[in-house]
Protein backbone atom coordinates (compact mmCIF):
# COMPACT_ATOMS: atom_id res chain seq x y z
CA UNK A 1 0.00 0.00 0.00
CA UNK A 2 1.61 3.26 -1.07
CA UNK A 3 1.08 6.78 0.23
CA UNK A 4 2.21 10.11 -1.18
CA UNK A 5 2.98 11.56 2.23
CA UNK A 6 3.64 10.19 5.67
CA UNK A 7 0.66 12.16 6.94
CA UNK A 8 -1.64 10.37 4.51
CA UNK A 9 -0.43 7.03 5.80
CA UNK A 10 -1.41 7.81 9.35
CA UNK A 11 -4.63 9.70 8.71
CA UNK A 12 -7.86 8.11 9.80
CA UNK A 13 -9.25 7.98 6.26
CA UNK A 14 -6.54 5.52 5.22
CA UNK A 15 -6.59 3.54 8.42
CA UNK A 16 -8.19 0.23 7.66
CA UNK A 17 -7.44 -0.79 11.22
CA UNK A 18 -5.20 -3.56 9.93
CA UNK A 19 -1.81 -2.01 10.36
CA UNK A 20 -1.99 -0.76 13.92
CA UNK A 21 -1.64 -3.11 16.82
CA UNK A 22 -3.89 -0.91 18.92
CA UNK A 23 -6.19 0.66 16.36
CA UNK A 24 -7.01 4.18 17.50
CA UNK A 25 -8.25 3.58 21.01
CA UNK A 26 -7.84 1.25 23.93
CA UNK A 27 -10.49 -1.27 24.73
CA UNK A 28 -12.18 -1.82 28.07
CA UNK A 29 -10.01 -4.34 29.94
CA UNK A 30 -13.11 -5.70 31.72
CA UNK A 31 -15.22 -6.13 28.56
CA UNK A 32 -17.63 -9.01 29.12
CA UNK A 33 -16.70 -9.44 32.79
CA UNK A 34 -19.60 -9.42 35.26
CA UNK A 35 -18.97 -6.28 37.33
CA UNK A 36 -22.02 -6.50 39.57
CA UNK A 37 -21.06 -5.47 43.10
CA UNK A 38 -21.64 -8.49 45.40
CA UNK A 39 -24.58 -8.20 47.79
CA UNK A 40 -23.68 -6.55 51.10
CA UNK A 41 -20.57 -4.84 49.70
CA UNK A 42 -20.47 -1.04 49.67
CA UNK A 43 -19.70 0.02 46.09
CA UNK A 44 -18.05 3.31 47.10
CA UNK A 45 -15.73 1.54 49.54
CA UNK A 46 -14.90 -1.14 46.98
CA UNK A 47 -14.06 1.57 44.43
CA UNK A 48 -11.87 3.40 46.97
CA UNK A 49 -9.99 0.17 47.70
CA UNK A 50 -9.47 -0.59 43.99
CA UNK A 51 -8.02 2.91 43.57
CA UNK A 52 -5.51 2.28 46.37
CA UNK A 53 -4.18 -0.92 44.79
CA UNK A 54 -4.54 0.44 41.26
CA UNK A 55 -2.69 3.68 42.03
CA UNK A 56 0.15 1.77 43.73
CA UNK A 57 0.61 -0.27 40.54
CA UNK A 58 0.20 2.70 38.18
CA UNK A 59 2.75 4.94 39.89
CA UNK A 60 5.27 2.13 40.47
CA UNK A 61 4.89 1.17 36.81
CA UNK A 62 5.54 4.76 35.74
CA UNK A 63 8.75 4.93 37.77
CA UNK A 64 9.89 1.62 36.24
CA UNK A 65 9.11 2.91 32.76
CA UNK A 66 11.45 5.82 33.40
CA UNK A 67 14.30 3.30 33.54
CA UNK A 68 13.81 2.37 29.89
CA UNK A 69 16.83 3.36 27.81
CA UNK A 70 18.91 3.96 30.94
CA UNK A 71 19.27 0.44 32.36
CA UNK A 72 22.77 -0.94 32.93
CA UNK A 73 22.24 -3.90 30.55
CA UNK A 74 19.76 -4.99 27.89
CA UNK A 75 18.62 -7.93 30.06
CA UNK A 76 17.68 -5.56 32.89
CA UNK A 77 15.97 -3.25 30.43
CA UNK A 78 13.65 -6.03 29.27
CA UNK A 79 13.10 -7.19 32.85
CA UNK A 80 12.09 -3.73 34.06
CA UNK A 81 9.91 -3.17 31.00
CA UNK A 82 8.10 -6.45 31.59
CA UNK A 83 7.57 -5.74 35.29
CA UNK A 84 6.27 -2.27 34.43
CA UNK A 85 3.91 -3.83 31.88
CA UNK A 86 2.53 -6.36 34.36
CA UNK A 87 1.88 -3.58 36.86
CA UNK A 88 0.28 -1.35 34.23
CA UNK A 89 -2.03 -4.20 33.23
CA UNK A 90 -2.98 -4.73 36.85
CA UNK A 91 -3.57 -0.97 37.29
CA UNK A 92 -5.83 -0.86 34.22
CA UNK A 93 -8.02 -3.66 35.57
CA UNK A 94 -8.21 -2.15 39.06
CA UNK A 95 -8.99 1.40 37.91
CA UNK A 96 -11.65 0.06 35.56
CA UNK A 97 -13.08 -1.98 38.42
CA UNK A 98 -13.26 1.21 40.53
CA UNK A 99 -15.40 2.93 37.90
CA UNK A 100 -17.81 0.00 37.73
CA UNK A 101 -17.98 -0.52 41.51
CA UNK A 102 -19.18 2.97 42.43
CA UNK A 103 -21.44 3.26 39.39
CA UNK A 104 -19.63 6.41 38.21
CA UNK A 105 -18.64 4.67 34.91
CA UNK A 106 -15.31 6.51 35.05
CA UNK A 107 -12.73 4.81 32.83
CA UNK A 108 -9.12 3.93 33.51
CA UNK A 109 -8.11 7.05 31.57
CA UNK A 110 -10.41 9.26 33.66
CA UNK A 111 -8.68 8.04 36.78
CA UNK A 112 -5.11 8.06 35.48
CA UNK A 113 -5.19 11.32 33.60
CA UNK A 114 -7.95 13.49 35.05
CA UNK A 115 -7.39 13.37 38.79
CA UNK A 116 -5.38 15.84 40.82
CA UNK A 117 -2.55 14.80 43.11
CA UNK A 118 -4.77 14.89 46.21
CA UNK A 119 -7.14 12.38 44.60
CA UNK A 120 -4.49 9.69 44.13
CA UNK A 121 -4.51 6.99 46.81
CA UNK A 122 -1.13 5.28 46.33
CA UNK A 123 1.31 4.81 49.20
CA UNK A 124 4.17 7.32 49.24
CA UNK A 125 6.80 4.61 48.80
CA UNK A 126 6.22 4.33 45.05
CA UNK A 127 6.66 8.04 44.32
CA UNK A 128 10.35 8.97 44.41
CA UNK A 129 12.63 8.77 41.37
CA UNK A 130 15.38 6.22 41.98
CA UNK A 131 18.86 7.61 42.56
CA UNK A 132 20.47 4.55 40.97
CA UNK A 133 19.87 0.88 40.09
CA UNK A 134 20.39 -0.29 43.68
CA UNK A 135 17.81 2.24 44.84
CA UNK A 136 15.34 0.82 42.33
CA UNK A 137 16.06 -2.75 43.47
CA UNK A 138 15.51 -1.83 47.13
CA UNK A 139 12.16 -0.20 46.31
CA UNK A 140 11.08 -3.08 44.07
CA UNK A 141 12.02 -5.63 46.73
CA UNK A 142 9.93 -3.89 49.38
CA UNK A 143 7.05 -3.16 47.00
CA UNK A 144 6.76 -6.63 45.47
CA UNK A 145 7.21 -8.44 48.81
CA UNK A 146 4.41 -6.37 50.34
CA UNK A 147 2.13 -6.59 47.32
CA UNK A 148 2.58 -10.33 46.85
CA UNK A 149 1.63 -10.94 50.50
CA UNK A 150 -1.52 -8.85 49.96
CA UNK A 151 -2.46 -10.48 46.64
CA UNK A 152 -2.08 -14.04 47.95
CA UNK A 153 -4.83 -13.24 50.48
CA UNK A 154 -6.87 -11.12 48.10
CA UNK A 155 -7.47 -14.21 45.91
CA UNK A 156 -10.11 -15.12 48.49
CA UNK A 157 -11.94 -11.77 48.19
CA UNK A 158 -15.73 -11.99 47.95
CA UNK A 159 -15.49 -9.60 45.00
CA UNK A 160 -14.86 -11.99 42.10
CA UNK A 161 -13.20 -9.28 39.99
CA UNK A 162 -10.68 -8.39 42.71
CA UNK A 163 -10.09 -12.08 43.37
CA UNK A 164 -9.37 -12.71 39.67
CA UNK A 165 -7.04 -9.70 39.37
CA UNK A 166 -5.21 -10.93 42.48
CA UNK A 167 -4.91 -14.50 41.18
CA UNK A 168 -3.16 -13.32 38.02
CA UNK A 169 -1.12 -10.81 40.03
CA UNK A 170 0.25 -13.48 42.38
CA UNK A 171 1.85 -15.35 39.48
CA UNK A 172 3.38 -12.21 38.01
CA UNK A 173 4.50 -10.60 41.28
CA UNK A 174 6.29 -13.81 42.29
CA UNK A 175 8.64 -13.20 39.36
CA UNK A 176 9.05 -9.51 40.28
CA UNK A 177 9.97 -10.36 43.87
CA UNK A 178 12.45 -13.06 42.84
CA UNK A 179 14.08 -10.63 40.41
CA UNK A 180 14.50 -7.95 43.09
CA UNK A 181 15.64 -10.48 45.72
CA UNK A 182 18.29 -11.98 43.44
CA UNK A 183 19.67 -8.54 42.59
CA UNK A 184 19.65 -7.54 46.27
CA UNK A 185 21.87 -10.53 46.97
CA UNK A 186 24.19 -9.81 44.06
CA UNK A 187 24.63 -6.18 45.06
CA UNK A 188 24.75 -6.77 48.82
CA UNK A 189 27.17 -9.67 48.49
CA UNK A 190 29.14 -8.07 45.64
CA UNK A 191 31.82 -5.40 45.93
CA UNK A 192 32.22 -2.86 48.72
CA UNK A 193 30.79 -0.24 46.42
CA UNK A 194 27.74 -2.29 45.34
CA UNK A 195 26.98 -3.09 48.99
CA UNK A 196 27.26 0.59 49.88
CA UNK A 197 24.78 1.49 47.13
CA UNK A 198 22.38 -1.28 48.20
CA UNK A 199 22.54 -0.07 51.81
CA UNK A 200 21.83 3.47 50.62
CA UNK A 201 18.84 2.18 48.62
CA UNK A 202 17.38 0.42 51.65
CA UNK A 203 17.92 3.53 53.79
CA UNK A 204 16.03 5.58 51.22
CA UNK A 205 12.96 3.33 51.27
CA UNK A 206 12.97 2.32 54.96
CA UNK A 207 11.17 5.44 56.32
CA UNK A 208 8.22 4.70 54.01
CA UNK A 209 7.68 1.07 55.04
CA UNK A 210 5.47 1.50 58.13
CA UNK A 211 2.86 3.27 56.01
CA UNK A 212 2.39 0.08 53.95
CA UNK A 213 0.90 -1.73 56.93
CA UNK A 214 -1.36 0.98 58.35
CA UNK A 215 -4.97 -0.04 57.63
CA UNK A 216 -7.36 2.64 56.42
CA UNK A 217 -10.98 2.93 57.53
CA UNK A 218 -12.02 1.64 54.08
CA UNK A 219 -9.96 -1.54 54.45
CA UNK A 220 -11.31 -2.11 57.94
CA UNK A 221 -14.89 -1.75 56.74
CA UNK A 222 -14.38 -4.09 53.75
CA UNK A 223 -14.16 -7.31 55.74
CA UNK A 224 -13.93 -10.27 53.40
CA UNK A 225 -13.39 -7.98 50.39
CA UNK A 226 -10.10 -6.24 51.21
CA UNK A 227 -6.99 -7.52 52.96
CA UNK A 228 -6.09 -5.72 56.16
CA UNK A 229 -2.45 -4.79 55.45
CA UNK A 230 -1.51 -5.02 59.13
CA UNK A 231 -1.96 -8.80 58.81
CA UNK A 232 0.80 -9.22 56.23
CA UNK A 233 3.58 -7.56 58.26
CA UNK A 234 4.92 -10.83 59.72
CA UNK A 235 5.21 -12.42 56.26
CA UNK A 236 6.85 -9.26 54.90
CA UNK A 237 9.39 -9.17 57.74
CA UNK A 238 10.14 -12.86 57.29
CA UNK A 239 10.76 -12.62 53.54
CA UNK A 240 12.91 -9.49 53.93
CA UNK A 241 14.94 -11.20 56.65
CA UNK A 242 15.65 -14.18 54.35
CA UNK A 243 16.78 -11.95 51.50
CA UNK A 244 18.90 -9.65 53.66
CA UNK A 245 20.57 -12.59 55.42
CA UNK A 246 21.53 -14.11 52.06
CA UNK A 247 22.81 -10.71 50.93
CA UNK A 248 24.79 -10.03 54.12
CA UNK A 249 22.76 -6.86 54.69
CA UNK A 250 20.89 -5.45 57.66
CA UNK A 251 17.60 -3.63 57.68
CA UNK A 252 18.37 -0.02 58.55
CA UNK A 253 16.82 1.25 61.76
CA UNK A 254 15.37 4.52 60.55
CA UNK A 255 12.26 6.18 61.94
CA UNK A 256 9.18 6.20 59.71
CA UNK A 257 8.34 9.34 57.76
CA UNK A 258 5.40 10.95 59.54
CA UNK A 259 2.33 12.01 57.62
CA UNK A 260 0.90 15.52 57.59
CA UNK A 261 -1.54 15.82 60.51
CA UNK A 262 -1.69 12.04 60.50
CA UNK A 263 -2.47 11.85 56.79
CA UNK A 264 -0.33 10.01 54.20
CA UNK A 265 -0.57 8.51 50.71
CA UNK A 266 -3.85 6.66 51.24
CA UNK A 267 -5.43 9.99 52.28
CA UNK A 268 -4.10 11.76 49.20
CA UNK A 269 -1.16 13.43 50.97
CA UNK A 270 1.94 12.72 48.93
CA UNK A 271 5.64 13.54 48.76
CA UNK A 272 7.09 16.32 46.64
CA UNK A 273 8.02 13.88 43.88
CA UNK A 274 4.38 13.05 43.15
CA UNK A 275 3.49 16.40 41.56
CA UNK A 276 6.39 16.20 39.12
CA UNK A 277 5.55 12.59 38.29
CA UNK A 278 1.90 13.40 37.51
CA UNK A 279 2.88 16.46 35.48
CA UNK A 280 4.72 14.11 33.13
CA UNK A 281 2.25 11.21 33.26
CA UNK A 282 -0.74 13.45 32.50
CA UNK A 283 0.87 15.96 30.12
CA UNK A 284 -0.47 14.60 26.83
CA UNK A 285 -3.98 13.94 28.15
CA UNK A 286 -4.15 17.44 29.62
CA UNK A 287 -2.77 19.14 26.51
CA UNK A 288 -5.26 17.33 24.26
CA UNK A 289 -8.35 16.47 26.27
CA UNK A 290 -10.31 13.56 24.84
CA UNK A 291 -7.66 12.65 22.29
CA UNK A 292 -7.36 9.00 21.32
CA UNK A 293 -4.32 7.29 19.86
CA UNK B 1 -34.25 -24.28 18.49
CA UNK B 2 -30.82 -25.33 17.29
CA UNK B 3 -30.84 -26.39 13.69
CA UNK B 4 -28.21 -28.26 11.71
CA UNK B 5 -27.48 -25.00 9.95
CA UNK B 6 -26.75 -23.26 13.27
CA UNK B 7 -24.53 -26.15 14.30
CA UNK B 8 -22.57 -25.83 11.09
CA UNK B 9 -22.16 -22.08 11.55
CA UNK B 10 -21.05 -22.48 15.13
CA UNK B 11 -18.46 -25.08 14.14
CA UNK B 12 -17.22 -22.78 11.40
CA UNK B 13 -17.00 -19.78 13.76
CA UNK B 14 -15.15 -21.89 16.32
CA UNK B 15 -12.75 -23.21 13.70
CA UNK B 16 -11.91 -19.69 12.58
CA UNK B 17 -11.43 -18.39 16.13
CA UNK B 18 -9.24 -21.37 17.04
CA UNK B 19 -6.99 -20.83 14.05
CA UNK B 20 -6.22 -17.13 14.62
CA UNK B 21 -2.46 -16.86 15.26
CA UNK B 22 -1.07 -15.21 18.39
CA UNK B 23 0.63 -11.95 17.36
CA UNK B 24 3.67 -12.43 19.59
CA UNK B 25 4.07 -16.19 19.19
CA UNK B 26 2.75 -16.49 15.62
CA UNK B 27 3.63 -20.19 15.38
CA UNK B 28 0.79 -20.78 17.88
CA UNK B 29 -2.92 -20.41 17.30
CA UNK B 30 -5.20 -19.10 20.03
CA UNK B 31 -6.28 -22.71 20.60
CA UNK B 32 -2.65 -23.87 20.96
CA UNK B 33 -1.96 -21.06 23.43
CA UNK B 34 -4.99 -22.04 25.48
CA UNK B 35 -6.51 -18.57 25.81
CA UNK B 36 -9.74 -19.35 23.92
CA UNK B 37 -12.40 -20.12 26.51
CA UNK B 38 -15.57 -20.34 24.46
CA UNK B 39 -17.25 -19.52 21.16
CA UNK B 40 -21.03 -19.16 21.07
CA UNK B 41 -23.51 -18.09 18.46
CA UNK B 42 -26.74 -16.14 18.90
CA UNK B 43 -29.19 -15.16 16.16
CA UNK B 44 -27.08 -12.20 15.19
CA UNK B 45 -23.76 -12.44 16.93
CA UNK B 46 -20.63 -14.51 17.50
CA UNK B 47 -19.37 -14.22 21.08
CA UNK B 48 -15.73 -15.20 21.65
CA UNK B 49 -14.46 -15.49 25.23
CA UNK B 50 -10.74 -15.07 25.92
CA UNK B 51 -8.50 -15.25 28.98
CA UNK B 52 -5.46 -12.93 28.80
CA UNK B 53 -2.08 -14.57 29.43
CA UNK B 54 -0.55 -11.78 31.55
CA UNK B 55 -2.42 -8.81 33.07
CA UNK B 56 -0.56 -6.36 30.84
CA UNK B 57 -0.32 -8.46 27.69
CA UNK B 58 -0.25 -5.85 24.91
CA UNK B 59 -1.17 -8.43 22.28
CA UNK B 60 -4.73 -8.73 23.56
CA UNK B 61 -5.99 -5.68 21.68
CA UNK B 62 -4.54 -7.03 18.46
CA UNK B 63 -5.98 -10.49 19.09
CA UNK B 64 -9.45 -8.96 19.50
CA UNK B 65 -9.04 -7.06 16.23
CA UNK B 66 -7.73 -10.16 14.42
CA UNK B 67 -10.68 -12.25 15.63
CA UNK B 68 -13.22 -9.66 14.52
CA UNK B 69 -11.54 -9.26 11.14
CA UNK B 70 -11.20 -12.95 10.34
CA UNK B 71 -14.73 -13.77 11.46
CA UNK B 72 -16.04 -10.83 9.44
CA UNK B 73 -14.23 -12.13 6.36
CA UNK B 74 -16.13 -15.43 6.80
CA UNK B 75 -19.46 -13.61 6.96
CA UNK B 76 -19.86 -13.13 10.71
CA UNK B 77 -20.34 -9.38 10.76
CA UNK B 78 -21.22 -8.96 14.42
CA UNK B 79 -18.50 -10.23 16.74
CA UNK B 80 -18.19 -9.60 20.44
CA UNK B 81 -14.99 -10.51 22.28
CA UNK B 82 -15.40 -10.98 26.02
CA UNK B 83 -12.72 -11.22 28.68
CA UNK B 84 -12.80 -14.10 31.15
CA UNK B 85 -10.44 -13.41 34.07
CA UNK B 86 -11.06 -16.50 36.16
CA UNK B 87 -9.45 -18.98 36.27
CA UNK B 88 -6.27 -17.08 35.30
CA UNK B 89 -4.25 -18.36 32.37
CA UNK B 90 -1.46 -20.77 33.18
CA UNK B 91 1.28 -22.11 30.92
CA UNK B 92 -0.32 -25.53 31.55
CA UNK B 93 -3.10 -24.39 29.16
CA UNK B 94 -0.67 -24.58 26.20
CA UNK B 95 -1.68 -27.67 24.21
CA UNK B 96 0.68 -30.58 23.40
CA UNK B 97 0.47 -29.44 19.78
CA UNK B 98 1.44 -25.92 20.90
CA UNK B 99 4.43 -27.24 22.83
CA UNK B 100 5.65 -29.11 19.76
CA UNK B 101 5.28 -25.99 17.59
CA UNK B 102 7.22 -23.88 20.10
CA UNK B 103 10.09 -26.39 20.17
CA UNK B 104 10.10 -26.54 16.35
CA UNK B 105 10.45 -22.75 16.33
CA UNK B 106 13.45 -22.86 18.68
CA UNK B 107 11.55 -21.79 21.81
CA UNK B 108 11.72 -24.17 24.77
CA UNK B 109 8.16 -24.97 25.87
CA UNK B 110 7.13 -24.58 29.52
CA UNK B 111 7.31 -27.56 31.86
CA UNK B 112 4.23 -28.57 33.84
CA UNK B 113 3.59 -26.34 36.79
CA UNK B 114 4.43 -28.12 40.06
CA UNK B 115 1.68 -28.46 42.65
CA UNK B 116 2.22 -25.83 45.31
CA UNK B 117 1.06 -25.94 48.91
CA UNK B 118 -1.26 -23.21 50.19
CA UNK B 119 0.24 -20.34 52.18
CA UNK B 120 2.99 -17.82 51.45
CA UNK B 121 4.72 -18.06 48.06
CA UNK B 122 8.29 -19.33 48.66
CA UNK B 123 11.23 -17.18 47.59
CA UNK B 124 13.64 -18.26 44.87
CA UNK B 125 16.96 -16.72 45.90
CA UNK B 126 19.19 -18.48 43.40
CA UNK B 127 18.29 -18.45 39.73
CA UNK B 128 17.81 -22.12 39.02
CA UNK B 129 15.08 -24.66 38.59
CA UNK B 130 14.42 -27.92 36.81
CA UNK B 131 16.40 -28.46 33.64
CA UNK B 132 15.25 -26.70 30.48
CA UNK B 133 16.45 -28.64 27.45
CA UNK B 134 17.98 -26.79 24.53
CA UNK B 135 15.42 -26.75 21.68
CA UNK B 136 18.28 -26.87 19.14
CA UNK B 137 20.50 -29.77 20.30
CA UNK B 138 18.39 -31.22 23.11
CA UNK B 139 21.13 -30.89 25.74
CA UNK B 140 20.10 -30.34 29.35
CA UNK B 141 23.30 -28.38 30.02
CA UNK B 142 21.69 -24.96 29.81
CA UNK B 143 21.81 -21.82 31.93
CA UNK B 144 19.27 -19.07 32.39
CA UNK B 145 20.75 -15.72 31.36
CA UNK B 146 17.79 -13.44 32.11
CA UNK B 147 14.51 -13.79 33.96
CA UNK B 148 12.60 -11.80 31.34
CA UNK B 149 12.82 -11.68 27.56
CA UNK B 150 11.28 -9.86 24.61
CA UNK B 151 7.80 -10.64 25.93
CA UNK B 152 6.51 -11.05 29.47
CA UNK B 153 5.82 -14.75 28.96
CA UNK B 154 9.40 -15.79 28.18
CA UNK B 155 12.87 -15.82 29.75
CA UNK B 156 16.29 -16.26 28.16
CA UNK B 157 18.62 -19.25 28.26
CA UNK B 158 21.94 -20.27 26.75
CA UNK B 159 22.98 -23.81 25.86
CA UNK B 160 26.44 -24.73 27.14
CA UNK B 161 26.65 -27.69 24.75
CA UNK B 162 25.91 -26.00 21.41
CA UNK B 163 26.36 -22.38 22.61
CA UNK B 164 22.98 -21.37 21.19
CA UNK B 165 20.98 -18.73 23.07
CA UNK B 166 17.25 -19.47 23.17
CA UNK B 167 13.96 -18.35 24.68
CA UNK B 168 11.81 -20.41 27.01
CA UNK B 169 8.13 -19.91 27.82
CA UNK B 170 7.99 -19.41 31.59
CA UNK B 171 5.95 -21.60 33.87
CA UNK B 172 3.27 -19.42 35.39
Amino acid sequence: MGFDTAYEAISEESDSGHRWAFGTGFSDPLAGVDTTVPAGVDGADLAAYCLMLGDDALIMSHRLQQWLARSPELEEETALANIALDLLGSARLLLTRAGTADGSKRTEDDYAFCRTEREFRNVRMVEAADADFAGLIARLLVFSTWRLALLVRLRESVDPVLAAVAAAGVKETTYHRDYAAQWTIRLGDGTDYSRERMEAGLAEVAPLVDELFAPTAVEERLTGVAVNPALVRPEFDDVLAQVLAAAGLHWPEIAGLAGVSGQAGRDGVHTEAMGYLLAELQSVARAMPGATW
Amino acid sequence: MVTALDEGMLLRAREIAESVPDPELPMLTLADLGILRDVTLTDTQVVVSLTPTYSGCPALAEIRADLARQLAAAGFADVEVRTVLSPPWTSDFISPEGRRKLADAGIAPPRSLPERAAGPVPLTLVARGPVVNCPVCGSGDTVRTAAFSGTACKDLYRCRACAEPFEHVKEI
